[in-house]
């Protein structure tokens, strides 16, 4: 088990960036960053600092992490990607440099990287492509062949593909309306890129629907998947039981584990992905 | 800033509440467990529980709406996984159990009265999510009163039998008479308020939202029962909601909704009443 201890701190937005629909904050917490593994996850208290106990939003609101890099006189900072999708998220894209937060991380368990340099074939889809970039580098350290699909609902929802180049030795782009690169689902084209890249192990985060299709294209072809599941989390720490995700235990047995501290990186295989997208939402 | 509590003396009068601090392993990652008051498990079953449908959660002004559905191992997991770690740690335990039947209660209590490490039964008997079939429906004093007094007989004398009621304004007085009656050591006043998800699916409402509410409970039951111990939980998140409630007559406190907010305010709480025990609030 790779557990690594995570730490709750008072963090500081350096600098918030528009890039397409999504906003870019780097964040100062101090600690965190040097503990960061791709896979791993931060939550952030919002609608206040953190200090009021949670009276204007009691529940925190769960990101991956982008990059980890040092920047100027603060040491490794955090960039995370916001997507507005309800108050909370509004809230932390609107807020200047210098808002500070409740930041608890690293959270999670990361993705399983492969001991030999095999073929990889990393899936992403919108905001959630976002800890697909470090996993990326990790992979080619390690001398694997690291192929990037970088897919989105149109331009402004593909995340740094320009810089996926940097990354990865081979880039797909994907958009549903075909403003960019191949036109409709990644689902459509998973079967020929997979055989394309050879795909050993396939590293996925987006919508449970992709993430699905992900682990049964990489079953077909024997290959490994690893899937960074995107649940709603209420305490992000694993306290609460709140965020339910039915699995098959290693002995077979049908469990229940919580996304938070049980993934939110599963492998493919492991998930009930039917008992999962059955439940409303 | 020890207090004795039904013959236990427990290292701080702050807990942690039922269902707030995952199997203790995940809070163990923000503080010592041994600073705390006591480590209040999850509600255990006789039988493993998968929990209820997602969403499970959902944030309201000022609180949460939960319908977990009693996630948990069963009994017999608990007893072989959990409660040794928690034993291991040093944490004073507090197991709440939860039955569908008066015997699973009595089941519930033998086996865990010989269990090592378990300092005190906290009987669940409000749960606000879960009525019909899966679990006993406790509406009535005279039903509280007899779940309890099967607890007391199956349980060694030495281990205090804790009884937890609903915060309920209009019944809290009588049950809490009929309970201590019955043979409880002490009284938790008390668990998340009935209410809905915005679906319609009955859950439990809990945080600052229902302080007041929680406060008036405990503050008449003081009232009419002086010499019956109290434990105050609902919505407590600063060392202000401690002492005002410790000041309603309440020998201990629980945390709980707080700790999905910020994981480390049961030991934050702990260390500002070590700091400052006599301050007034």
């Amino acid at each position: 088990m790779s557990e690594v201890t995570p730490l709750h701190v008072t963090g500081t937005v350096l600098a918030t960036r528009k890039v397409g629909a999504f906003h870019h904050l780097t964040v100062v917490a101090p600690g965190i960053a040097e503990r960061f593994r791709p896979g791993t996850f931060v939550a952030l208290s919002v609608g206040a600092d953190g200090s009021d106990g949670g009276t204007v939003r009691l529940g925190r609101r769960s990101f991956w992490v982008h990059k980890v890099r040092p920047t100027g006189g603060h040491g490794l900072t955090l960039e995370i990607v916001v997507e507005e999708v309800g108050p909370g998220t509004r809230w932390l894209a609107g807020q200047p440099a210098g808002t500070r937060l409740a930041v608890t991380g690293p959270l999670g368990r990361p993705f399983s990287l492969p001991k030999e340099p095999v073929s990889c074939v990393l899936v992403g889809h919108g905001h959630a492509a976002a800890p697909l970039f470090p996993l990326a580098e990790r992979l080619r350290e390690r001398g694997c062949g690291v192929s990037l699909v970088v897919a989105g609902d149109d331009e402004a929802h593909l995340l740094s593909a320009l810089e996926a180049r940097r990354s990865a030795r081979a880039v797909t782009v994907v958009t549903a309306d075909g403003s960019v690169g191949l036109r409709g689902r990644v689902e459509d084209h998973l079967a020929g890129l997979l055989e394309q890249a050879r795909a050993d192990v396939v590293y996925a985060a987006g919508p449970t629907a992709l993430l699905h299709a992900v682990a049964e294209a990489a079953e077909a072809i024997g290959a490994w998947s690893q899937t960074a599941l995107e649940e709603p989390l209420v305490c992000a720490t694993g306290l609460c039981h709140g965020c339910a995700v039915p699995v098959v235990g290693e002995d077979g047995a049908p469990r229940t584990a919580r996304a938070c501290v049980d993934g939110p990186v599963f492998r493919g295989d492991r998930v009930r992905w039917r008992d999962l997208q059955g439940v409303a939402r | 800033m020890t207090v004795t509590l039904a013959g236990l003396t427990l290292a701080s009068p702050v807990l942690v509440a039922a269902g707030c601090g995952g199997t203790g392993r995940e809070l163990a990652a923000y503080g010592d467990l041994t600073r705390l008051g006591g480590f209040v498990t999850r509600s255990i079953t006789l039988d493993a529980r998968p929990g209820g449908a997602m969403p499970r959660i959902v944030e309201t002004p000022g609180g949460l709406v939960n319908a977990i559905g009693f996630h948990n191992p069963g009994l017999e997991q608990f007893l072989a996984i959990e409660l040794p770690w928690l034993v291991r740690q040093g944490a004073r335990v507090v197991v709440s159990i939860a039955g569908s039947t008066m015997g699973e209660y009595a089941d519930l209590a033998r086996r865990l009265g010989s269990a090592p490490g378990v300092s005190a039964l906290e009987v669940n008997l409000s749960a606000p999510d879960a009525t019909g079939p899966h679990v006993f429906d406790i509406r009535e004093p005279f039903q509280a009163g007899g779940v309890v007094s099967a607890v007391r007989r199956d349980l060694p004398r030495g281990i205090p039998v804790l009884a937890k009621l609903r915060t309920d304004v209009f019944r809290v007085v009588e049950t809490a008479r009929t309970v201590v009656e019955a043979g409880a050591d002490a009284v938790v006043i008390g668990n998340a308020l009935p209410a809905a998800l915005p679906d319609g699916r009955p859950g439990g409402l809990s945080g600052p939202a229902i302080r007041p509410l929680a406060l008036r409970c405990l503050a008449d039951t003081h009232a009419a029962l002086p010499d019956v111990p109290l434990i105050a939980s609902g919505g407590i998140g600063t060392v202000a909601d401690v002492r005002a409630f410790l000041g309603a007559g309440a020998v201990a406190v629980q945390v709980g909704t707080a700790l999905l907010h910020d994981p480390t305010t049961a030991h934050r709480l702990v260390t500002e009443l070590e700091e400052l025990p006599g301050e007034a609030s």
